[in-house]
């Protein structure tokens, strides 16, 4: 790599590939929760040391750079969590690393950060996640808004809290019953339950041993929120916390959760030298504000902006992984686009509503789910990511699949649980569709 | 038997801290791992966890309770095993521990030799349960991993380590037991014999030296190593891979001792530890030679037969004083008394220490200023009469420090502040802002007091005056100063660097804050402080004189050299007492030996003999190199300048004089007031001289040969506490 890659003469856009990903088996936050007791660091620990051995043809100190989100960044999630998670995961000491914050969407920032770093030039591979252990850090914990919110009328303090915003949507949106919400929830405890049954889960989950008082060391393999068998019934029977008479429920939102995730990240040309598989290659993305007293609708303008950047429309876009905060945020994006409830291009490992949200490491969940989509269907090309996140905000992340006939870019030496020969690496930069919609 | 047949002894210990043996159900990964997807699990994995609910400052331990929990487990698991419940069981520990080891002051007690054999048996028990549970064992050693809770990773079928893991040992010959849980028969056979004697006899008897995570694995006594961060995750992985016979650990060390090659090698290595063991210890204690015993005699024994001779070997060991002084030494004194030590004022008295002055430039200055400067890291100024001396003695710590950087102990950035802490000066006022001054000037008592009335002149009211004096009165010294209270005693011993003791010496008028600060500085120094009165030479060197006068004063009288300097053999001390003078220095010693003299009397003789070496400048009785039978011999030449005396003695009155003198003196420096009480005694003899700790330090010793009673009527320890608690 002596070449320089951002000189003036010689600037280029360079394409950035998602290589792989994980996350720690989601836990229940609280005293109950299987990680009660254990470090939020130490989760992002576990996920970084499993990507490495997962990819043993990348020597450690080609990582460039280490970007962890987490929300509340004091305590354990504090002191720059991407360079101390970094050292405690053994990376060497010249690697890198920072912490973002953009709440719900923090691990889904680092990794478009951080892909922007790869594609401008100042990065090869990076590794990009997010943690959030809202049991040891309760939503808005030491938060201290500003009175000019309120004195200004800038922001309905209600509005900070994420549940109001979901029960505001539903006031903005009356096509959007209390009873289609619990029908999307339960078809996604169903559809993760199913996942679950075909191994479509488990492969990218890094055990995490935990030890409690009284009990002993024990090994952490499953995601403990899912609630399989949920029925409308149990569903109609949960309180309304948020109002009396309300729609949100604890059983159409996802809950108060603990986990970490990570990605790597790499150009598609550092992909090629090193011997790393391609899962999905970055075409575009968006971040759009929103009134944050609605802040769910906040995947509407994020996605029709990555639309509009990666010169495609929504027709294009064969698989969705949209986080699920509350069912009513997931059919206000799917009304605005005329997508039906149950279509089947729409988290078909079900969602955050059955696996869980522990805020800032959800954006990798969802690219890791999409990836092994991709995987298992290379009739489609493209697939979005998108999430709401507080204080009215969306992101839209869109990729593409290399398995698809018409992918032109790297796609790795061999694609992960392939048995198929060895493709030959294509060293040539391949013209992006960014690079397009930008001419 | 089962471990429930041992509830009569583990009844006897209701107080025990219990390490309980909890249990977790684990699934593991089916064959195939990661991309196995949604395929079944490879089976249960149970995973017991010890722990004893405390933190880290309390080590999990192995009393008769924990064991009994610990068998009963096993026996359900045994159970399931059968059932078909369970492929695998794993054994790991709480966080830095696996085990460290038998609840030592449980075994202490045992003073009834059939319940010290029932502590044997149920080890070996519920090891055997574990060894066999019908499915494999897997130890996953995460941390301190000591004696008995070595063994049960040995006993296991297969183990991992921890990278992190620190101190593991089989250290039962320095404790004075044997490793009788298995860890005789098993060790020789997994890692070869000669790295077993290293392991159990070798770094036992090198100041308890243990091995880390990595030097363990590289002797082939774990099957696979894994770091920190995720040791428990990888290890259950790497079992689920044995398991389902994916992964087979090799173990190039291991030896089959029915193959002649190896009953070689056996025998050699058997000689070889006896040697070390005479060497380290004369055989002064019995347990070193007992587990070479047991592991020659077992080469051809089965596993049941040698488990037999190791309990009944145990059930004496537990009832020696060897170990049980031991146990005191290391326990009561090392571990705990160093702590608090006895008479150490409230710490919050103490003052900051930011700067300090080391008054001369000499060898003991030098090696003052560079323990200062890298332990405390304060700016440390050395003083002497002239340019030349002052760069010499900052030239020797700079020196000092760069071999420090060579040999990699210390960074270069460490290396580069620690010289720039350590300055030197001509003149004293550069101790102006110092606030605590040490002198390490000539052994003359109008010297120091000359040097401190100047220092006086210049530092401040509350700087703390620090003497080194090994033999003179640090109440002679103060009698003079303005602020007397300031003034107390630094006795460190040589080398400074290496040796743990720090004497702290109380003069009359020393105030508290100054003791305090002193205490406090030496813990910044990583030394074990033990306060003592202004008396005499203090305790180590009036001991260690005592002791060398007697044996000097039977050579004196005729008793041949070789007689007088190996009579004390028995005593098991690091070196003889010719031996140690000529380290000394025949003058330093003479001189100290003067100073008794002259404080006590004919209790301390003055050997014409010695002065007469001194006066023609031999440095040794003994001549530097052995002679051509390969005994150390005395030149003709300096046996020409002795005279002797026409009574000699035999090896055992020489030694008995001398436990007798021993008892003597420590009886007379209890009356005095010199320590707290024995224990002192015994800490400093540990520490500051090296002796060893089957003696107790001294006093047990000396209660156990009966010298305590022959010469002052009574005991110095009440039975029980470094000895059986009801006379035998």
């Amino acid at each position: 790599m002596s070449q320089a890659r951002s000189s003036r003469n010689t600037r280029t856009v360079r394409d950035v590939v998602f290589v792989d990903g994980v996350r720690t088996p989601f836990g229940r936050a609280g005293e109950k929760g299987i990680y009660a007791g254990t470090r939020a660091d130490d989760l992002v620990v576990k996920c970084i040391r499993e990507l490495m051995r997962r990819n043993p043809s990348l020597p450690a100190d080609r990582v460039d750079e280490v970007a962890i989100a987490a929300t509340t960044q004091t305590g354990d999630q504090g002191l720059t969590i991407g360079r101390t998670a970094a050292l405690l995961a053994g990376l060497p000491r010249t690697v890198p690393g920072f912490a973002v914050d953009r709440m719900c969407a923090g691990a889904m920032t680092a990794v478009t950060t951080t892909a922007s770093g790869i594609a401008f030039g100042a990065y090869d591979v990076v590794i990009a996640g997010g943690v959030e252990h809202m049991g040891n850090h309760p939503m808005g914990e030491g938060g201290d808004p500003n009175p000019r919110f309120m004195s200004e009328r800038l922001v309905d303090p209600a509005a900070l809290n994420m549940g109001n915003t979901a029960e505001n949507l539903h006031d903005r949106f009356p096509a959007i019953t209390k009873d289609r919400t619990d029908a999307y929830a339960v078809a996604s405890q169903d559809k993760l339950a199913a996942a679950y049954g075909k191994g479509q889960i488990q492969p990218d989950l890094a055990p995490v041993a935990t030890m409690k008082p009284g009990q002993g060391w024990t090994v952490n393999t499953v995601d403990e929120p899912p609630r399989p068998g949920t029925s409308l019934e149990d569903l109609a029977a949960l309180r309304t916390p948020f109002r009396p008479h309300g729609r949100v429920t604890a059983g159409n939102a996802a809950g108060l959760n603990d986990g970490a995730t990570a990605a790597l990240l790499a150009s598609a040309d550092a992909a090629a030298e090193l011997g790393l598989p391609v899962k999905m290659r970055l075409v575009s993305y968006a971040f759009a504000g929103v009134e944050p007293e609605v802040m769910g609708i906040g995947p509407v303008p994020a996605t029709e902006k990555a639309l509009r950047n990666a010169g495609l429309g929504i027709g294009d876009i064969g698989l969705f992984e949209i986080n699920e905060a509350f069912a009513v945020q997931v059919l206000s994006f799917l009304d605005h686009f005329g997508i039906s409830d149950d279509d089947p291009r729409v988290n078909r490992y079900g969602g955050a509503i059955a696996v869980g949200h522990p805020l800032a490491s959800s954006g990798v969940r969802l690219m890791n789910q999409l990836a092994r989509q991709f995987e298992e269907d290379p009739s489609v090309r493209y697939g979005m990511t998108t999430m709401c996140i507080g204080l009215g905000m969306g992101a839209t992340v869109i990729w593409e699949n290399p398995r698809h006939s018409e992918y032109a870019g790297y796609s790795g030496a061999v694609f992960p649980g392939d048995n198929s020969a060895a493709e030959t690496a294509t060293t040539e930069p391949a013209t992006t569709e960014t690079e397009g919609a930008a001419a | 038997m089962s471990a429930a047949d041992f509830r009569k002894l583990a009844d006897l210990f209701p107080d025990e801290t219990v390490t309980h043996s909890y249990v977790q159900d684990i699934q593991l990964p089916a064959a195939g791992g990661k991309n196995s997807g949604g395929k079944p699990s490879a089976g249960t994995f149970a995973l017991i966890t010890l722990d004893n609910g405390l933190d880290h400052s309390k080590p999990t331990t192995l009393g008769p309770n924990t064991l009994v929990e610990l068998g009963t487990v096993l026996e359900g698991l045994k159970d399931r095993a059968a059932r078909g419940e369970i492929v695998g069981v794993g054994v790991t520990g709480k966080p830095y521990f696996l085990v460290a080891g038998a609840d030592l002051s449980a075994v202490k007690s045992l003073n009834n030799r059939d319940h010290g054999l029932w502590m044997a048996q149920l080890g070996h028990d519920v090891y055997a349960t574990l060894a066999n549970l019908g499915v494999p064992s897997f130890a996953f050693i995460n941390g301190v991993a000591l004696g008995g809770g070595l063994e049960i990773a040995l006993q296991s079928t297969y183990r991992t380590v921890s990278t992190g893991a620190g101190a593991l040992a089989l250290p039962e010959a320095f404790i004075g037991l044997v490793p009788g849980w298995g860890g005789v028969y098993i060790l020789p056979r997994l890692i070869g014999p000669e790295n077993a004697v290293k392991v159990m006899i070798e770094n036992p008897l090198s100041n308890n030296r243990t091995l880390t995570g990595p030097q363990a694995f590289g002797l082939g006594m774990a099957d696979a190593m894994f770091e920190p961060a995720d040791f428990v995750e990888q290890s259950l992985a790497w079992a689920a891979g044995v398991i389902s016979g994916d992964a087979a650990p090799e173990r190039p060390n291991a030896v089959d001792p029915s193959d002649p090659a190896v009953a070689g090698r056996w025998a050699g290595a058997i000689a070889a530890g006896r040697a070390f063991v005479e060497s380290k210890t004369s055989n002064a204690s019995p347990a070193p030679a007992k587990v070479l015993d047991i592991m020659e005699a077992n080469r051809t024994m089965s596993q049941e037969d040698s488990a037999a001779l190791e309990c009944e070997t145990l059930a004496g060991l537990m009832q020696t004083d060897e170990f049980r002084s031991t146990v005191y030494a290391f326990l009561d004194l090392v571990q705990k008394r160093t702590k608090r030590p006895a008479g150490a004022p409230d710490r919050k008295l103490a003052r900051p220490v930011t700067k300090v002055g080391v008054v001369g430039a000499g060898l003991m200055a030098g090696q003052l200023a560079l323990l200062f400067a890298r332990q405390l890291k304060v700016p440390v100024v050395m003083t002497d009469i002239d340019q030349a001396r002052v760069d010499k003695g900052v030239g020797y710590v700079h020196a000092e420090v760069d071999k420090l950087l060579a040999k990699k102990r210390i960074s270069p950035d460490a290396a580069n502040r620690t010289r720039a802490l350590v300055t030197g000066s001509v003149s004293k006022e550069a101790f102006a802002d110092a606030d605590f001054v040490i002198e390490a000037v000539f052994e003359e008592l109008n010297v120091k007091k000359q040097v401190f009335a100047e220092v006086e002149a210049i530092v401040s009211p509350e700087c703390i005056l620090a003497t080194n004096t090994s033999s003179l009165s640090v109440t002679a010294m103060a009698a003079d100063l303005v602020h007397p209270e300031r003034l107390v005693g630094f006795h460190f011993f040589n080398p400074v660097a290496v040796m743990p003791l720090l004497e702290i010496v109380r003069a009359p008028k020393t105030d508290d804050a100054v003791l305090a600060t002193a205490f406090e500085l030496a813990k910044g120094l990583k030394k074990s402080a033990v306060l003592v009165k202004d008396a005499a030479a203090f305790v180590v060197n009036r001991l260690l004189l005592r002791l060398m006068g007697e044996v000097t004063a039977a050579f004196d009288e005729g008793t041949p050299a070789e007689v007088a300097d190996n009579a004390l053999r028995p005593m098991g001390l690091p070196m003889t007492p010719f031996t140690l003078g000529a380290m000394v220095g025949l003058p330093v010693a003479q001189h100290v030996q003067e100073s008794l003299h002259a404080a006590f009397g004919d209790r301390f003789t003055v050997s014409q003999n010695l002065q007469k070496l001194i006066d023609n400048g031999v440095k040794s009785l003994w001549a530097p190199e052995k002679g051509p039978d390969g005994k150390p011999f005395i030149p003709a030449e300096t046996l020409a300048l002795l005279s002797f005396g026409t009574s000699p003695s035999t090896g055992g009155e020489v030694l008995r004089r001398t436990q007798d003198a021993l008892a003597e003196e420590i009886g007379l420096m209890l009356d005095e007031g010199v320590v707290a009480g024995p224990e002192d005694i015994d800490l400093c003899m540990i520490l500051g001289a090296g002796w060893p700790m089957f003696l107790g330090g001294i006093t047990p010793y000396l209660d156990r040969v009966g010298a305590s009673e022959r010469v002052n009527g009574k005991r110095f320890l009440a039975p029980g506490v470094a000895s059986a608690a009801v006379a035998a």
